[in-house]
């Protein structure tokens, strides 16, 4: 291998003083700006940020796959063992991309192309940058397929990416990264559309692929349990600029900068806070034997069938927040879609009042509606970008009776409870940021007077200091109105804070459920223990104050 | 899932703060697209001429035995036909007939078929009937089924239209329902079914402001391609009666001396292909500005 | 696999199901007396007669129906009124012309077509891109007809590269005389289809050009060449093959009107002299005849999803 650099102890990637401009028109001037950073062999430095930092236009410009017309670096260096490749011609870059340094990307799904066989991807690596003969090509492919742990690596050679997991996906990116063995690695994201059990066996094998090979590994991250579990180094950015960068233990410990510090204290911990005992409350909702199948058989026996929720049962009281923790595929979606009547239910009782919902049709449903609301997880689609901010949220009181003139009070009474100026009223959700719009979105929920409030991974698409603030706004107007929540996430650290109660579910069915801080502290289902020790940062300084 | 939204540097560079199509005005959006500008305004010459033209040149009935067959002259600037009368009258006469083709056929189309996507897309029991029927009717080469149509009924202005009106129709259906069928998924139209909104309000509110992009766009492809059905129509002796000039008619008579005659053929030609090129030009312009991703598919 | 091909194969019922009714209900519900319609002006009442008899618009409408698709389903299209010859035979007297135009023409639209959308894709925004983008919505704007005689009056009355009209067949004229009769209608014909298709090959290759695998396969240092054909195109291509299938309609309709300017004796010229003659039964057949070619191709075209796009496998 002709990785001089790893004896020499030069840095395996040095970026100095990189400013890299953004287009005319965008609300600042450069994307990122006098960034310094590097990447020893066999180190692992992540960056780390919120929307907007800059972190992967870094990691791009790098990698030479910025289009150079919108993001043009201006000024600074990056040295790739030494040699300044910023302003190589695109075939020079060709040549180092594969094999000095390589890429692995967030979504695993639409980072292989989808009509090409895993194992020709991989060979197209060697096909590119090797003079070996297609026999060679595919003993070094199936060797690297060993490498990343993929199961029956001759199976696989001729798999199509949608008939891996997620996770297999991911280790054939990982796996095609590194057949060459190049002396950098940059990983965008690679875990954060992966489950956490899944995300966790990533982690683990990236950490010792580059702990075998020395690599040196530049990894982009928004999550500081990832980086609490894998990070050497740290750097910070925010809105383009590095602010603060050092040893892993000591930015986590001891961060300098208030903006750090602040980051650090938004993470929720996964130790549960003590909980008042709750007394006798009120059931709100109940919910017995929820079934929900989709599909049907075919015609010619063919039809597919998916269990997506199996004998539900749950009951949620006035004042409470149960959540509903799982993975993708685990059912909880599915459970809210129902209750809310979204999808109508294959059987089982959903009772509120002593009405059973799922026994009432279309039209006799709708007076109980306004018992139920929901909050979704994307706050980018949840208003109607063609009507007001007020027009959204006067639609459903007026439906039951309110003027115009009663619906656009409580709205503004509303604004106010979620933290908004009641002028906004009359501007369009474009002009909101998302953790506004999922403010709005439970100022919509709350004009309807519900009992029950879902909230389905509300605060899941938002940054980590957005989400601390709109979690403090659930669990305030739960106490204010005394709603019963029914928290949906994928997230153990959110739900340990906001829970009183947990409920785990794993295909379709509910495995355990419980008080929060028992569930956390003694898992009595296997699945729920394999969750638990798969969070990121869980044996962390993260959870040390 | 979680989803860092700044993994993409496009999709950075667009989440930095660029002036959105809602803080400009649309109107203004629209005509700042230079397809709009430019072919709008050939459009609205050629509204101009037809509406105007025929006040100011001969008739183009009148027949002119002594003088047929003559070359484009300062007197006949399209030359005459074989009968003498003069082909510019008569290419101006024929642009009414084309626009008002394209406009009819376009209305009646898009109202046609907007209600029964409507249909196809939230009712279920509903849906798989009309989509085979659509289907079925896409089957039917358009020509094929707008000559055989007139032949049968009779050929009048109103039948050529129904006529072209019909195979224009699945096209319109598949678009509405499949702009139904992914906006009905939206979480905002789940919210405001959640608080108790009727359907008719959903598809009202919700739903039908969404469609309005995508079909303007659709109607000005489907005005230009009406017209140019229109002049095959009676090129091919299957359309407007005869002794209506619409372009298709004019040249349709010309057929028969282009060699030694072929302005007949060619001025008309090249009024129809301008005036359906500045419509096109205009749904292009259009489909970039108002919708570009759904209209794509299509 | 096998399923997916049923399922397409049976999916068809319906549609064909569709275009045979249609088509049926046509004649039958036309206002007014249709034997009066194709007799024409100047039938006596006793050809009406004749001709009411020879259709079966005596009988209740459900027995022509079922007598209708009867002799449908065993391959017969119905005779002619003014030849008495059976459909199924004017059409195969006629079909060689046609075929071998249609043929000629998919294959030039393709050849031309996919490589100027694929390039005009990659360097979007190009001049080439503006031109291919240009050439597109003119090809939609001009008439077939018309272009036949800009065609003509240029190649074949200016120049005198080309005869100005006919056909020779390969077969009998050999393969030189046919390629330069059919090279002006094919030319004709392509120009819509070429638009079409380059169309649509631009915008799924970049729809294609802004997926993640083809950064992916850059960050690999595969050259743009091959990015271009071994995997945007690759992946562009189920909406590109679609399109072709889509526009079989368009091209039916475009021999119709080639053939009238060219003076091929084909199918096309076949439905107008029997719209001329109001032969009803030729139309007729040549309508169902016309459909079921493109709900066939548009089958097989389905069916090549299967190789094109393994997610496609049932």
């Amino acid at each position: 291998m002709s990785h001089d650099s790893r004896a020499a102890g030069v840095p395996v990637l040095e970026i100095r003083g990189l400013t890299v401009t953004l287009p005319e028109g965008a609300d600042r001037k450069y994307a990122i700006e006098e960034v310094s950073l590097s990447v020893g062999a066999g180190e692992i430095v992540c960056i780390v940020g919120e929307s907007g930092s800059g972190k992967s236009v870094t990691a791009f410009t790098v990698m030479g796959l910025t289009p150079r017309k919108e993001l043009k670096p201006v000024a600074g260096e990056i040295r790739l063992h030494g040699r300044d490749i910023l302003n190589l011609p695109e075939r020079e870059m060709r040549r180092l991309r594969g094999e000095k340094m390589a890429m692995i990307f967030q979504e695993p799904m639409t980072a292989l192309s989808p009509v090409m066989k895993v194992g020709d991807q991989i060979a197209e690596v060697l096909e590119i940058h090797t003079e070996l003969g297609p026999r060679e090509r595919r003993e070094r492919v199936l060797e690297a397929m060993r490498d990343v742990n993929l199961p029956e690596p001759e199976r696989l050679y001729h798999s199509y990416p949608h008939q891996l997991s997620g996770g297999q996906r991911q280790r054939v990116m990982i796996a095609m990264a590194l057949v060459l063995d190049p002396g950098l690695l940059i990983a965008d994201e690679p875990t954060t559309a992966l489950d956490v059990t899944t995300q966790a066996q990533i982690l683990e094998l990236v950490k010792s692929i580059q702990r075998r090979h020395g690599t040196g590994v530049l990894f982009i991250t928004h999550d500081f349990g990832v980086v609490a579990e894998i990070a050497h180094r740290v750097v910070v950015m925010r809105e383009g600029r590095v602010v603060e960068q050092g040893p892993a233990a000591e930015v986590l410990t001891r961060p300098e900068h208030p903006y750090t510090r602040m980051l650090i204290g938004s993470v929720p911990s996964l130790t549960p806070p003590e909980r008042p005992a709750r007394g006798e409350a009120e059931t709100a909702l109940e919910v017995r034997r929820l079934n929900k199948v989709y599909g049907h058989a075919g015609w010619f026996g063919g039809g597919r069938v998916v269990h997506a929720a199996k004998d539900v049962d749950l009951t949620l009281c006035r004042g409470e927040t149960l959540g509903v923790v799982g993975e993708s595929g685990s059912g909880k979606s599915t459970v809210a879609r129902c209750i809310v009547r979204l999808v109508d239910i294959t059987s089982g009782e959903i009772l509120i009042d002593g009405v059973d919902l799922a026994k009432l049709r279309q039209g006799e449903l709708r007076p109980h509606r306004r018992h139920i609301q929901i909050v979704f997880q994307d706050p980018y689609r949840s208003l109607n970008p063609r009507r007001t901010v007020g027009q959204s949220i006067i639609e459903g009181p007026m439906n039951f009776g309110l003027s115009r003139e009663e619906a656009l009070e409580r709205a503004r009474e509303l604004m106010r409870v979620v933290g908004l100026a009641p002028e906004a009223l009359d501007r369009f959700p474009h002009q909101f940021s998302g953790g506004q719009r999922q403010r709005i979105c439970i100022a919509r929920a709350l004009a309807m007077e519900p009992r029950v409030l879902i909230a389905d991974e509300a605060v899941s698409a938002l940054d980590v200091s957005v989400q601390a603030q709109v979690l403090d706004l659930l669990d305030e107007v739960r106490r204010r109105f005394d709603l019963a929540v029914l928290f949906i996430t994928h997230d153990l650290r959110v739900a340990a804070q906001i829970c009183d109660r947990i409920m785990v579910m794993w295909h379709g069915r509910v495995v355990e459920q419980g008080p929060t801080a028992r569930v956390f502290r003694e898992p009595s289902h296997d699945y729920t223990r394999r969750l638990l020790a798969a969070a990121p940062g869980r044996d962390s300084f993260l959870e040390a104050g | 899932m979680a989803t860092g939204r700044d993994t993409d540097p496009a999709a950075l560079s667009a989440d930095a703060k660029l002036p959105t199509r809602q803080e400009a005005s649309l109107a203004s959006l629209v005509l700042a697209n230079r397809g709009v500008f430019w072919g709008g305004a050939l459009l609205l010459v050629m509204v101009a001429i037809a509406v105007l033209g025929p006040l100011f040149t001969s008739d183009p009935m009148a027949l002119n035995p002594i003088k047929r067959l003559k070359p484009p002259t300062g007197e006949f600037l399209f030359g005459t036909d074989f009968l003498g009368r003069d082909v510019f009258a008569r290419v101006i006469y024929g642009a009414r007939i084309s626009l008002a083709v394209g406009l009819a056929v376009a209305l009646i189309a898009i109202s046609v078929g907007l209600v029964m996507g409507m249909i196809a897309g939230y009712v279920r029991a509903l849906d798989a009937v009309i989509m085979r029927v659509m289907d079925g009717l896409m089957a039917i080469p358009g020509i094929l089924l707008a000559i055989a149509l007139i032949s049968l009924s009779g050929a009048t202005l109103a039948t050529v239209i129904v006529a072209i009106v019909i195979p224009e129709i699945p096209r319109v259906v598949r678009l509405v329902r499949s702009v139904v069928l992914t906006v009905r998924e939206e979480p905002y139209v789940e919210a405001a079914i959640a608080a108790g909104t009727r359907l008719p309000q959903i598809l009202l509110r919700h739903i039908l402001p969404n469609t309005i992009a995508p079909l303007i766009v659709q109607a000005t492809y489907i005005s230009g391609s009406a017209m140019l059905t229109e002049s095959i129509l009676g090129f091919l002796g299957a359309g407007i009666p005869p002794e209506i000039p619409s372009w298709g008619n004019i040249m349709s008579e010309g057929r028969t001396y282009f060699q030694i005659s072929p302005w007949i053929i060619f001025f008309p030609g090249i009024a129809l292909a301008f005036t359906v090129l500045a419509v096109n030009i205009v749904g292009d312009g259009l489909r970039d500005t108002l919708d570009p991703r759904i209209a794509r598919k299509m | 696999m096998l399923r997916y091909v049923l399922m397409r194969i049976l999916a068809t019922v319906p549609v064909m199901g569709v275009v045979a009714v249609f088509v049926f209900l046509m004649l039958r519900l036309a206002p007014g007396d249709p034997a009066a319609v194709i007799a024409g002006d100047y039938a006596t009442a006793e050809d009406v007669a004749r001709i009411r008899e020879q259709l079966g618009l005596n009988q209740p409408i459900p027995v022509q129906f079922a007598k209708w698709i009867g002799a449908l389903l065993q391959g017969d299209l119905g005779t002619s009124i003014f030849t008495n010859l059976p459909v199924t035979t004017l059409i195969a007297q006629r079909l060689e012309p046609t075929l071998l135009l249609a043929l000629s023409t998919i294959t030039f639209a393709v050849v031309v077509a996919v490589p100027l959308g694929t390039i005009a894709a990659w360097r979007a925004g190009s001049l080439l891109d503006r031109f291919v983008m240009l050439f597109s919505v003119a090809g939609f704007s001009v008439p077939v007809f018309v272009l036949g005689y800009i065609l003509i009056y240029v190649l074949a009355m200016g120049l005198q590269w080309l005869p100005v009209q006919g056909y020779k067949s390969p077969f009998e004229d050999g393969v030189l005389a046919f390629l330069r009769h059919i090279a002006l209608p094919t030319m004709t014909l392509s120009v819509i289809f070429i638009a079409l298709i380059a169309r649509m090959t631009r915008a799924s290759v970049m729809e294609v050009l802004e997926e993640d695998y083809i950064r992916t396969a850059r960050a690999k240092g595969q050259n743009e060449l091959r990015v271009l054909l071994r995997h945007a195109l690759r992946n562009a291509a189920v909406p590109i093959v679609t399109v072709i299938g889509i526009g079989i309609a368009l091209l039916i309709g475009g021999v119709v009107v080639t053939e009238s300017v060219y003076n091929i004796p084909g199918l096309g010229r076949l439905v107008l002299d029997a719209v001329l003659a109001r032969d009803y039964p030729i139309i007729q057949g040549l309508i169902l005849f016309f459909s079921f070619v493109y709900i066939l191709i548009n089958l097989l075209i389905d069916l090549s999803y299967t190789l094109l796009d393994p997610r496609i496998r049932y």
